[in-house]
């Protein structure tokens, strides 16, 4: 079978919530209207049994594979969605969409308030990954699909993922975490307030009201370079960058030199063409309140869930190490759950779910291949 | 362990003898565990044939890769630390096919295995087969023979028992054996097993 490429995608909006309902919050809260960007590829099949959850990272959007018209560069996950990839479109309906509390097409801190007429900023209420998965529970539905064949996603997309199975596992067939975990570790809460005090050390933060003027940049900048300095691994450093230097012509003594700070400096400062800072504390505050169990046994969330689930690390994974995923392993054991766990070599660290294609689609199309064989055959 | 198993060249259109026999041992629907599964080939005979609910455990990648096409579930574990977190009891069989002479600490592995699983199945190859033994005493050198198929330097098997070793081993730690069935190359062996079994396999429970 040779794989083939999706084209030209255009990003669709469903608006949920409309006042006075709302949409109701972990937290009690509720907001409204939501608008939920997404993307679709492949087609439901008439029993809309055929539907695939694609759930993305921190920073990620609702374009998950494909070209946005008379873009050149593709979604983000575009090497394992497609005809013949690992999320086969010939086979299955994949839906993906933009976060709660993001800025790609779904309601977050810089949606207009309705009350004010303004951007929410800081008065956008705080969210959970357990909201994220409600509002995505709320979008399936109007779709009209009740139940999915898997939910998948890596890093806070698997929050997401392992967040579906233990509040809807009867509306969730199968699951595949990637290089996830079930809680965040200190390690993980002081990388992203390293990012966020960035972010508010920007005099153009303004507590977070500074739509239509100067943007905080230098802050978001600084955050999104922790962050990538994150999702690279010694050694993919190494080999990316070595101790290469830039051209010197630049004559200020701290200028970029090496060719590892020029690519951070490069990434840093063009995400705010695509990002609001907003929406990166809200987000990043959102996975470092995660915990799953909060201090319960695992186990027993998982018991009797009767989704089959595949988990998947990385060697070289440091923000999300392994131990993570076995942790989810082992309540999978104690639990009795249906599983599958593998941890690929690779050198890339956390990225590696994002660029290490053929191990990924190898498992991925089977243990897929699995679950609807299964779903079918019932 | 992927690369451990013996007899892959015996596979004929009936199968391997070592898995026809545990075949018969287990009952249908059943509940099983199996450490080092490899490539998942005994554990998918099983759910075929027997409708069991099998869970693998295996260390290598590429096994599991195999295990996973096969559409089998499988943990990425080593077999000398996958256990503790299982309850007492949480599987029907526990079985050891070819591994357990390759665990670290098969006292150990043995003792968590009869925990967590009603009975337990171990499959040995035995080092006290009549070719290994004229090896050893005519050549005088490490046997290497149809069910010990690597070179000393390169083997995944760290210890070397035969049949008896077993038997005296369970004796000595109150195991008891409940059934045992041993195998040439393609057929059952009845007559004294320790010299002409190339493999054992035995059927163990908690006394």
């Amino acid at each position: 079978m040779t794989a083939g490429d999706i084209e030209t995608v255009e990003t669709q909006y469903c608006t949920i919530a409309h006042p006075p309902s709302g949409f109701l919050l972990e937290n009690g809260e509720s907001i409204g209207p939501v608008t939920i960007a997404y993307e679709t590829y492949g087609s439901l099949d008439p029993n809309r049994s055929n539907a695939i959850l694609v759930l993305h990272a921190l920073t990620g959007d609702a374009h998950a594979a494909g070209f946005h018209n008379g873009e050149t560069s593709h979604g983000w996950w575009h090497d394992m969605i497609g005809p013949g990839k690992a999320f086969d479109t010939d086979r299955y309906f994949v839906i993906c969409s933009n976060v709660l509390g993001g800025c790609r097409g779904s309601t977050g801190p810089s949606s207009e308030n309705p009350d004010t007429g303004r951007p929410y900023g800081l008065e956008f209420p705080v969210i959970t990954i357990k909201d994220m998965v409600n509002a995505q529970k709320a979008l399936l539905e109007n779709l009209g699909i009740d139940s999915v064949l898997a939910v998948v996603g890596g890093s806070m997309g698997g929050m997401q993922a392992l967040q579906w199975v233990v509040s809807y596992p009867e509306k969730v067939a199968s699951a595949i975490l990637i290089a996830t975990t079930s809680e965040h570790t200190p390690q993980q809460i002081a990388f992203n307030e390293v990012g966020r005090q960035a972010i508010m050390a920007d005099p153009n933060w303004n507590n977070g009201d500074y739509y239509g003027r100067d943007l905080p940049d230098k802050g978001l900048s600084v955050a999104r370079m922790i962050g990538h300095i994150t999702y690279m691994s010694d050694d993919s450093m190494n080999e990316k960058f070595g101790r290469r230097v830039k051209d010197k012509k630049n004559l200020f003594k701290f200028s970029p030199e090496f060719e590892v700070e020029g690519y951070l400096h490069y990434r840093g400062y063009n995400f705010i063409n695509r990002f609001d800072p907003n929406s990166y504390l809200y987000i990043t505050k959102a996975v470092d309140s995660f915990s799953l169990a909060n201090g319960k046994p695992l186990h027993k969330l998982l018991e009797g869930v009767k989704t089959r689930l595949l988990i998947i690390a990385f060697s070289s994974d440091w923000l999300y190490p392994p131990y993570q995923s076995q942790q989810i392993v082992k309540a999978c054991k104690m639990a009795g759950n249906n599983a599958t766990y593998c941890e690929l070599r690779s050198n890339y660290g956390h990225d590696a779910f994002l660029v290490e294609f053929e191990e990924q689609t190898y498992l991925y199309t089977h243990f897929l291949k699995k679950v609807h064989d299964e779903q079918q055959a019932a | 362990m992927m690369n451990s198993r013996p007899h892959e060249s015996t596979n004929g259109r009936a199968g391997r003898i070592d898995h026809r026999l545990i075949l018969e041992m287990i009952e249908p629907a059943a509940t099983v565990l199996d450490l080092g599964c490899g490539t998942g080939e005994l554990l998918s005979i099983l759910i075929k044939e027997k409708n069991v609910r099998g869970q693998g455990i295996e260390v290598d990648n590429r096994a599991i890769f195999e295990c996973v096409g096969k559409g089998l579930s499988v943990f990425h574990d080593d077999i000398d630390t996958g256990l503790p977190e299982y309850d007492d009891r949480s599987f029907d069989y526990v079985i050891m096919n070819q591994s357990f002479q390759q665990v670290k600490n098969p006292d150990t592995v043995l003792h968590e295995a009869l925990r967590v699983g009603r009975k337990v199945i171990i499959g040995i190859p035995n080092f006290a087969h009549v070719v290994s033994r004229c090896q050893i005493f005519f050549k005088g050198i490490a046997p290497v023979t149809p069910a010990l198929p690597h070179e000393w330097y390169d083997t995944p098997n760290l210890h070397f028992l035969s049949i008896s070793d077993f038997i005296r081993y369970c004796d000595k730690r109150g195991i008891k054996i409940e059934a045992a069935q041993y195998a040439g190359a393609q057929r059952p062996v009845a007559i004294f097993p320790n010299l002409f079994a190339r493999t054992a396999i035995f059927l163990l429970r908690e006394d």
